[in-house]
């Protein structure tokens, strides 16, 4: 009766594969760092089991934990963006970055380390650290949102999605723009520690901002998956999607908030960490050689949270403890592997 | 029996300011293949999409079932009306009856998941539209016809009874074309649903038309399709200079006769067919009051040609022809 079995079936083997790759990379990403721990403390550790080094049990629990956990977060938040966005717009290029709500995020940021001369923040940064402080947090949250209001204003006029797609660009370039001049005339120091956090990092988000991440990270994946019948139409283009009943406006505008919703808070509490948005999809894609969002959800989580681990394992240089900026292993290893698939499998193509 | 589904009143359509038809009184019944017939750049699209309901009506109104088209909500007006576009823009890595399964989109609950009577539906429409051969394969194996057909396939599965084809064949090949119209001719005769398909190809339209919608300058006229023809309707909506309409063949053509050639043709009718038409290519006209006189004895196959008052016989039309114009010089 249901002609799509055979493909479920192998489908299903590779999400299983997937599910089990990600849970192997979680556990080495907390075993491997600048100290090792051997695997049966980790675990012992894990399930709350005192263990003979204190030492170790507060690097799992307070450092190594939260911080695989934000990658897992971050690593599938941004797969799903960047899915959605190019679901939306057709577009291969299309990422969660391209509203303008990475960029967003950054004009906040900037705003606050960069403010030059106010003594204020200034102080408020040395004291709170680059990336763990609540005030960088809030001002990337609230430069986001502020991006996605004017791009929702625009987004209510036009009913055109490629359309929409350049104003989303040229907004960005506008915030990307504001935020250059804004470091041209600023002190070193504080570009430096701009520059700092556009490098992205996984370890700065504490154990009570893990919960606030975990909830917002949690209702933008229960959306995206509740919108994935709307993804599917959307497949087709506007028309057939608007002739078929979906109402086209409405899913765009829950689409890009969604978006932002789960963009910008990993940009918030993690740094402009591109790559994954855009390269995941096609990565599922190609891999599965499907393009029906049931299935393309949950698999873009799970291959986000897995290549982000990855690129996090190696960012910490196993047994050196020397820390490189996760936003450049992700591209150096990621774009490797995705030309690989793309390549090897010619599919994309046909995605779009 | 078949009944009124739409009709519409009175309407002007275009954009903003500028009216591109108006005065539209015109009806679609069920169990018909409409076909809206016009040169391109004449506003059909327009039609069509106000029809659909994608584009409002600068004046009056269109009813679908006895309820203004407006009073409809998005998801209610996809159960009533299905749309197919000419460009097929479905990603290649869905299967065939993925897309196909789409077309339950206005009926399935918010997770999209499938029942059985909608699985049902799927199959029915799978088979109606003629692809289960294709049924596991991917879109992207398909050729333009075939997805084409799946696409129909997806509309079929909207359960509308108005089906709406705006150019759906204008990609197509002839063969493809003509089974395309052979389909949706056959839909309307075995499901009682209405089709109404826009085309600006003319030879289809004139074959599988049961009523035409042709759009002659700013008014659209209805009616059987022959019945039009005979009233110079088709030739004054496709009128362009130098071009006329050939009442005998009913195609329109261009006269290359460059000077006045006669030549008149006897014999098989296949063979006159196609030797009066490379004739007409190479400047000659067809007359029964001609001096010059061509028979053509034999088969398809294996046809003998003889002119009048020369010697020899010609296997092929290519060295009848050089022979005619080697006399002229």
């Amino acid at each position: 009766m249901t002609p799509l079995q055979s493909t479920n079936i192998v489908n299903k083997k590779r999400i299983g594969l997937l599910l089990f790759g990600v849970a192997m990379l979680f556990i080495l990403d907390l075993a491997l760092g600048s100290v090792k721990i051997e695997l049966l403390e980790l675990i012992k550790i894990l399930f709350g089991q005192e263990v003979e080094n204190q030492a170790w049990q507060n690097i799992v629990l307070k450092i190594r934990l939260p911080r695989s956990i934000t990658a897992v977060l971050a690593g599938g938040a941004l797969a799903l963006g960047g899915l959605q966005m190019q679901t939306l717009f057709r577009n291969p290029l299309a990422g969660p970055s391209i509203l303008g709500i990475t960029s967003g995020a950054s004009l906040g940021v900037a705003a606050v380390m960069l403010a030059s001369g106010s003594a204020a923040t200034a102080f408020a940064i040395k004291n709170l650290g680059i990336g763990g402080s609540w005030l960088i947090v809030l001002a990337s949250t609230l430069g986001a949102f502020l991006v996605l209001l004017v791009i929702l204003a625009i987004s209510y006029k036009i009913s055109d999605n490629v359309v929409m797609l350049i104003v989303g660009i040229m907004v960005a370039n506008i915030t990307i723009a504001v935020v250059s001049i804004w470091q041209y005339f600023s002190n070193p120091e504080q570009i430096q520690e701009y520059i700092l956090w556009t490098f992205g990092s996984l370890g700065g988000v504490t154990n009570d901002q893990l919960a606030i991440l975990v909830l917002v990270v949690g209702i933008g994946t229960v959306a995206t998956f509740a919108l994935s019948k709307s993804l599917n139409v959307l497949l087709l283009g506007e028309k057939y999607a608007q002739s078929m009943g979906l109402n086209v406006r409405r899913s765009r505008l829950m689409i890009i908030f969604t978006t932002s919703l789960l963009a910008g808070a990993i940009t918030g509490f993690c740094g402009p960490i591109g790559f994954v948005g855009i390269a995941v999809p096609h990565l599922t894609r190609s891999l599965l050689n499907t393009s029906d969002h049931k299935i393309l959800v949950p698999t873009n989580l799970l291959m986000g949270a897995g290549l982000l681990l990855l690129c996090d394992i190696i960012s910490q240089v196993p047994g050196s403890s020397s820390v490189l900026p996760v936003n450049a292993i992700t591209a150096m290893i990621g774009s490797p592997i995705v030309i690989w698939v793309i390549v090897k499998r010619r599919n994309l193509k046909s995605s779009f | 029996m078949s009944k009124e589904l739409l009709h519409i009143e009175n309407a002007s359509i275009g954009y903003g300011q500028k009216v591109v038809l108006d005065a539209l009184n015109l009806s679609l019944k069920s169990d018909e293949l409409t076909v809206l017939l016009g040169p391109n750049g004449s506003g059909k699209s327009t039609l069509i999409r106000s029809i659909s309901g994608v584009q409002k009506l600068l004046g009056g109104r269109v009813c679908l079932k006895d309820i203004d088209l407006t009073d409809y909500q998005t998801k209610k007006l996809a159960q009533e009306i299905s749309l197919v576009l000419t460009d097929n823009l479905a990603p290649g890595n869905l299967s065939v009856f993925a897309l196909v399964a789409l077309g339950r989109f206005p009926y399935t609950s918010w997770l999209g998941s499938l029942s059985q009577a909608d699985e049902e539906v799927i199959q029915w429409a799978i088979q109606s539209a003629g692809v289960e051969e294709f049924a596991n394969r991917q879109l992207g194996e398909l050729s333009d016809g075939e997805k084409q057909k799946v696409m129909i396939a997806r509309a079929l599965a909207q359960e509308a009874d108005l089906m709406i084809l705006d150019e759906p064949t204008a990609h197509l090949d002839s063969p493809n074309r003509i089974e395309i119209f052979h389909l949706l001719k056959t839909l309307t005769k075995h499901n009682d649903k209405a089709i109404l398909i826009s085309t600006h190809d003319i030879e289809t339209a004139l074959r599988y038309a049961d009523r035409l919608w042709l759009v002659v300058e700013d008014r659209v006229v209805t009616g059987i399709p022959e019945d039009l023809v005979l009233q110079g309707e088709l030739e004054e909506a496709f009128k362009a200079e130098n071009v006329s309409f050939d009442y005998q063949k009913g195609t329109f053509y261009r006269s290359i006769a460059t000077q006045n050639k006669g030549v008149n043709l006897s014999g098989n009718p296949v063979l006159v067919h196609w030797l009066g038409h490379a004739l007409e290519r190479n400047g000659f006209h067809v007359t029964q009051s001609a001096a010059l006189k061509i028979c053509a004895e034999g088969t398809k196959e294996a046809p003998l040609m003889r002119i009048d008052g020369v010697d020899n016989s010609y296997e092929t039309i290519e060295k009848l022809l050089l022979e005619l114009t080697n006399e002229e010089s």
